[in-house]
């Protein structure tokens, strides 16, 4: 296994205390058609803390993520958001809650006709409602600069490479100041280099803005940077949990065979 | 098995039209929802009415041309070469003009709204729109079918007055008839049970252009080859639905006016 690089080392666990639990999932079930995909579910995400989700492509780990934030009903099991059912929640409810999560999508999904800027106007006049530009202008300028891209405020997507369109997207998820971020991939199919500065990017702006994550990835050099604990899936349920350095001791030959690939 | 086989495609059928209403109901809610898109639905109207006035203003004018050509001989035969303008003018306002019109509009906005939803959808950018706490029924759908119900009849309108032009140029390639006769005679002709109908069908027309590329663009599936089936099938079915909904306004134009 490739060592860990000097310059990023993996995140220091912190020392244990009582932390609120911003997503609690027990017995999470989720079908579709005669598939399981999800077949028992149960983890709680505390306040603060990353999460990294582990598993092969197709295992479920995507469809975790969108029925914490209400794009997929699960068909069984608990699941609450900041203390609430989001099972039972209504449309009006369920907007609301909507406002407190942020979702990085695997491409970014920029919309395509707008420009950057008003990429990121959008959440702040249509979630948030804001209707003074100086002030809309201060926090699209104030996102970018966090994610080093203010020089793209005008550019279009097309114009952006995948590692750009990542940090726009992750800008624009962050302009509401969301108190979950749920990365969906943050690195795949970007270069080693780029997928590491996103990860430290997820880091930095975790410590910025105090957010609580759970990041979905196969990239165990972006498991290593942003975990705070990791979860592997496998067959629609976690068949091991720890710390990085926990995990890469562990016996069981799925988990192994993760840590052996080279990163 | 086959019987099987005959209730799953009937249970699809249903399903379809259940998702129609479901969809419906959804734009409905949304128009009076406050916090309209003004700004996203004068853009639409520009890409719809602005975008698509050349090619609608060609074929209405080739229309106007081609029906005088074919018309006279006719006429003259009957000796009523002089009712060639009339002819033409309820022609054209009353069923030839909407009904290209949407036809056209069906080629090019139900496709194009049917791909470029369709696009969001494969790229997920509606789903970010709806995970962000935003409306996208509000500022995709709402706008969209809004737009193309009040730019079609417009481009409807333009269409027959360059139609009833196209007329009078090939009026003018073998006899000699002045433009301000020619348009008295053609306006002379229409009175408002021509009108009214003619206006109030391309509004449906309209809206079924802008509703069927709404749906099937946004409910198509998640793969590149989707957009393009999206786009097909909006065509296909909002072609469909113009000569519905033109077979049903006639009959009830028919019943109310012209008894």
């Amino acid at each position: 296994m490739k060592k860990a690089d000097e310059h990023t080392e993996p995140k220091k666990k912190e020392p244990e205390q009582k932390q609120e639990v911003v997503i609690h999932a027990k017995g999470i079930k989720k079908s579709f058609g005669k598939k399981k995909v999800l077949k028992n579910i149960t983890f709680d995400l505390k306040k603060g803390e990353n999460i990294v989700v582990l598993g092969k492509s197709g295992q479920g780990k995507s469809v975790t993520i969108q029925c914490v934030v209400g794009m997929l009903q699960p068909d069984g099991g608990e699941l609450e958001v900041f203390g609430e059912n989001i099972t039972a929640m209504n449309d009006d409810e369920l907007k609301q809650l909507r406002m407190k999560i942020g979702f990085l999508f695997q491409g970014g999904a920029l919309y395509d006709s707008m420009t950057v800027r008003d990429n990121l106007e959008f959440p702040l006049t249509r979630v948030l409602k804001l209707k003074d530009q100086k002030e809309i202008n201060k926090k699209v300028e104030g996102v970018l600069d966090a994610v080093g891209l203010l020089d793209a405020i005008d550019k279009m997507p097309s114009d952006l490479s995948g590692g750009m369109r990542k940090r726009v997207g992750l800008a624009r998820t962050l302009i509401v100041n969301p108190e979950i971020m749920l990365y969906d991939e943050p690195t795949t199919g970007l270069d080693p280099i780029t997928s590491r500065e996103i990860s430290e990017l997820i880091n930095r702006l975790q410590r910025k803005y105090e957010i609580s994550s759970v990041i979905i990835t196969h990239d165990m050099e972006c498991a290593r940077i942003t975990a705070d604990r990791i979860l592997v899936m496998d067959d629609g349920e976690y068949i091991a949990e720890g710390s990085y350095k926990e995990l890469e001791k562990s016996d069981n030959e799925m988990v192994r065979s993760f840590f052996n690939e080279p990163s | 098995m086959e019987a099987q086989q005959e209730l799953s495609g009937w249970r699809k059928w249903l399903e379809g039209i259940g998702d129609y209403v479901v969809f419906f109901t959804r734009f409905f809610r949304n128009i009076f929802a406050g916090g309209f898109e003004w700004s996203e639905f004068v853009r639409q109207c520009y890409e719809i009415g602005y975008r698509s006035m050349m090619l609608v203003g060609i074929t209405s004018f080739i229309m106007g041309l081609v029906l005088i050509l074919q018309l006279r001989p006719s006429l003259i035969t009957l000796g009523a070469e002089s009712m060639l303008p009339k002819t033409l003018s309820v022609a054209l306002v009353r069923e030839i003009g909407p009904v290209i019109t949407a036809i056209i509009c069906a080629g090019k906005i139900a496709s194009s709204i049917g791909a470029e939803l369709g696009s969001m959808k494969v790229t997920e950018q509606i789903d970010a729109m709806e995970v962000s706490g935003a409306n996208p029924v509000q500022y995709l759908v709402v706008t969209r079918i809004l737009a193309t119900s009040f730019m079609i009849p417009l481009l409807a309108i333009i269409g027959d007055a360059i139609g009833l032009f196209g007329g009078f140029l090939a009026l003018n390639f073998t006899d000699s008839i002045s433009f301000s006769l020619y348009f008295n005679k053609c306006i002379a002709s229409l009175d408002f049970t021509d009108l009214l109908p003619a206006v109030a069908k391309t509004v449906l027309f309209g809206f079924a252009v802008g509703f069927v590329g709404c749906y099937k663009g946004y409910h198509s599936d998640k793969g590149t080859e989707s957009v393009g089936v999206a786009a097909n099938s909006a065509v296909v079915t909002a072609s469909l639905w113009i000569f519905i909904i033109d077979a049903i306004a006639v009959q009830i134009t028919s019943l109310l006016f012209y008894k």
